[in-house]
């Protein structure tokens, strides 16, 4: 079983008590009327997709029911880090080069 | 933790239903907090999983936002008395949850062992006087741990005749020296 940090929580539990709640960091249009049927569809369907490092939402449902956000590696399902909901994504290359 | 880590030879437990007691859900933001621990009379903890008592009101934080408010029966109508009281300054919301929920009290040596057949936390980790939202065997349930070996499970009553089986399941297994 996984396990995964909840930044609310500040501990490390498993799996079993979070819900994934799709990609991160996607904001909605402040004005749906003003886009186009191309724009809209982007904003409901289209999503990254990538082989890697992977920005994400999880909600700890089943303990302080927060969503929060992950960096997941989506080959080997590493968990990279999580950090609160509204914070910005955290930059890796910062820490690559650190270390 | 497996059922080998320990010699439960004899070992047992108790499971019961313990009888109903007030419950509500408090949500306040940070800046009324102080004003929602005033009228209480207990400081809201701000820890998730930490708990704070005094009198007959017990406060448990359940998330950054979230609290159970529980006291005797009689209590209920004080606690909506006094919340309402600071309604207008310090906004919150107060819901009376207390049917929502059956407790069990699970009790004696094995009680550690017995909750590991549904709850995948590692509850070596969960000190006694700590309280926390988890599953048990899917059923979302609030674990309270009154001590080294005795934990109370709120179950949503809907859930509770599976709990309540799944943990006599586990209790006669552990009496039959598995
Ligand atoms: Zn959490």
């Amino acid at each position: 079983m996984l396990l995964i940090h909840c930044p609310y929580c500040d501990e490390t539990l498993p799996e079993l008590e979070f819900a994934y709640a799709g990609e991160a960091h996607i904001d909605r249009p402040a004005d749906p009327a003003s886009l186009s049927d191309e724009e809209w569809r982007d904003y409901l369907f289209i999503r990254s997709n990538v082989k890697g490092t992977h920005a994400e939402r999880w909600r700890h449902i089943h303990g302080c029911a927060r969503f929060f956000n992950a960096l997941r590696d989506t080959v080997s399902d590493e968990f990279i880090t999580t950090y609160p909901a509204g914070q910005a994504r955290p930059d890796l290359t910062i820490k690559e080069a650190a270390e | 933790m497996t059922l080998h880590d320990r010699d439960l030879h004899g070992a047992t437990v108790t499971i019961e239903e313990i009888p109903p007691v007030a419950r509500f859900s408090l949500r306040v933001r940070d800046k009324d907090r102080a004003a929602a621990g005033a009228a209480l009379g207990v400081d809201l903890p701000d820890r998730v999983g930490d708990r704070a008592a005094s009198g007959d009101r017990t406060l448990v934080c359940l998330g950054p936002d979230e609290w159970l408010v529980t006291a005797p029966e009689q209590a209920r109508d004080g606690i909506v008395r006094d919340m309402a009281a600071i309604r207008d300054g310090a906004p919150h919301s107060l819901t009376d949850i207390s049917d929502r929920e059956i407790t069990f009290r699970v009790a004696g040596p094995a009680a550690l062992t017995l909750m590991t057949i549904g709850c995948p936390r590692d509850l070596r980790r969960l000190e006694p006087g700590r309280a926390v939202r988890t599953v048990f065997d899917t059923a979302q349930i609030v674990l309270w741990r009154d001590g080294p070996d005795s934990f109370r499970l709120d179950v949503w009553r809907s859930f509770a005749p599976h709990v309540r089986s799944l943990l006599e399941i586990g209790r006669k297994e552990i009496a039959a020296g598995f």
